[in-house]
């Protein structure tokens, strides 16, 4: 049987990308956040996840607003690497898992009524990568996990609903543990947190809000799923409501998961938080 | 209809359906340069590059000009004008200073940590 071990939020940041592959992540700037996933790695290490299912959004890397889906499931084995508009990342391409996307498929669209647009082909870039990076160092052989992007509409109003989001990750969590195979998954929420990259208010961070939602995600997830796009904007900026993804990740694991690790770091633009759960 | 946004947020654009429309044409201008051929031929002509997308002339005077609030304000979806700025050497944090009306160091000035760039 399916089983989610484990959630994990976090920012995804697009400067990380060239941080890693550069080998800078021990510069002063920069070790405060790489640090911070060193026990992080090792507690999934032990978890000995099978598949990741990443939470993420697309910056205009394969989808484009010629056709913009809500909800996006990758179906296929693997998955390229993309060109967001700074070139293609050397990196080792994606497996995914098949037998595991048909079966969140099946079960999200007949059970759970969750329409998803299916993806046979689906590049991923920094918003799936960047945590792929933080969480599951890759070698030239691979990723040491296989994963599945789920990818959401954060970024074209009207955007799915914080409480949609929660829902979708209940349903998720049904989902998996019907799935018949032994498997351990991982759901990873991503973006935010606080940010806004436009206007005069470029810049905008907001710590004290962003402490307040790793608060609530972990204490009270039912609750802080009622928050609206517009709070959110308000307080932490109009970039920051890709929050509601890490909604979902919070919604496929149980009400009383065990928060384990928890951190924040917002050198420049972005409050770069991170909180883990115990299924 | 829910009440997910309810009004103007200072100094924000949210980029909704009807910016989107109104941009749409920009921001298939700039996810074309998500390939390097497309790169170079934005580089090698820009005036050239510009034409297959139906622009309107004032469209592209805020290309020319590197106006991105501009771009912004014009319907360019935030994380699709980062694909101009990358073909044109301006960083995010180059683009910000700009629409705060700062010069980059005055920008840089405000953060926590300026190495994290
Ligand atoms: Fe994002």
């Amino acid at each position: 049987m399916g089983r989610i071990v484990g959630g994990i939020g976090l920012s995804h940041v697009p400067s990380i990308g060239p941080v890693v592959d550069r080998g800078r992540t021990q510069e002063p700037a920069w070790k405060p956040l790489f640090d911070a996933y060193v026990p992080v790695r090792e507690w999934l290490q032990r978890l000995k996840p099978d598949v990741a299912i990443v939470v993420y959004n697309d910056h205009g890397a394969d989808f484009t607003f010629d056709k913009y889906p809500t909800f996006a499931l990758g179906v296929a084995e693997h998955y390229a690497i993309g060109d967001e508009g700074f070139g293609t990342r050397s990196l080792p391409v994606v497996e995914g898992d098949f037998e595991l996307s048909n079966h969140l498929a099946q079960a999200l669209i007949y059970e759970h009524e969750f329409d998803l647009t299916l993806c046979q082909e689906l590049a991923v870039e920094h918003g799936f990568l960047v945590p792929m990076n933080l969480c599951f160092p890759h070698s030239t052989n691979g990723w040491p996990v296989r994963a599945i992007p789920l990818a959401v509409n954060v970024i074209q109003h009207p955007l799915p609903t914080g409480q949609r989001c929660y829902r979708l990750g209940q349903a998720l969590r049904a989902a998996v543990e019907s799935f018949p195979e032994d498997s351990k998954i991982v759901v990873m929420g991503t973006g935010g947190m606080s940010h806004q990259l436009q206007g005069k208010r470029f810049g905008f961070m907001n710590e004290k809000f962003d402490q307040w939602f790793l608060g609530q995600l972990e204490a009270d997830p039912e609750r802080l799923a009622r928050i609206t796009h517009q709070e959110i904007m308000e307080q932490a900026g109009a970039e920051a409501v890709e929050l509601i993804m890490w909604l979902t990740m919070r919604g496929a694991l149980s009400p009383q998961a065990r928060r384990v690790h928890r951190n924040y770091y917002a050198p420049m633009t972005t409050g770069m938080g991170l909180i883990t759960f115990e299924a | 209809m829910g009440q997910q946004l309810t009004g103007p947020i200072a100094d924000t654009t949210v980029f909704d359906l009807r910016l989107s429309r109104r941009g749409q044409r920009l921001n298939k201008l700039c996810a074309a340069l998500c390939s390097p051929q497309e790169r170079d031929a934005f580089k090698r002509d820009e005036e050239a590059f510009m034409s297959r997308f139906a622009l309107t002339e004032a469209e592209k005077e805020l290309i020319r000009r590197r106006d991105f609030e501009g771009l912004i304000e014009a319907g360019t979806n935030i994380y699709f004008l980062l694909k101009i700025g990358s073909v044109t050497g301006t960083g995010l944090y180059k683009m910000g200073a700009q629409m705060r009306g700062e010069s980059y160091d005055e920008f840089l000035a405000t953060r926590h940590i300026r190495g994290a760039v």
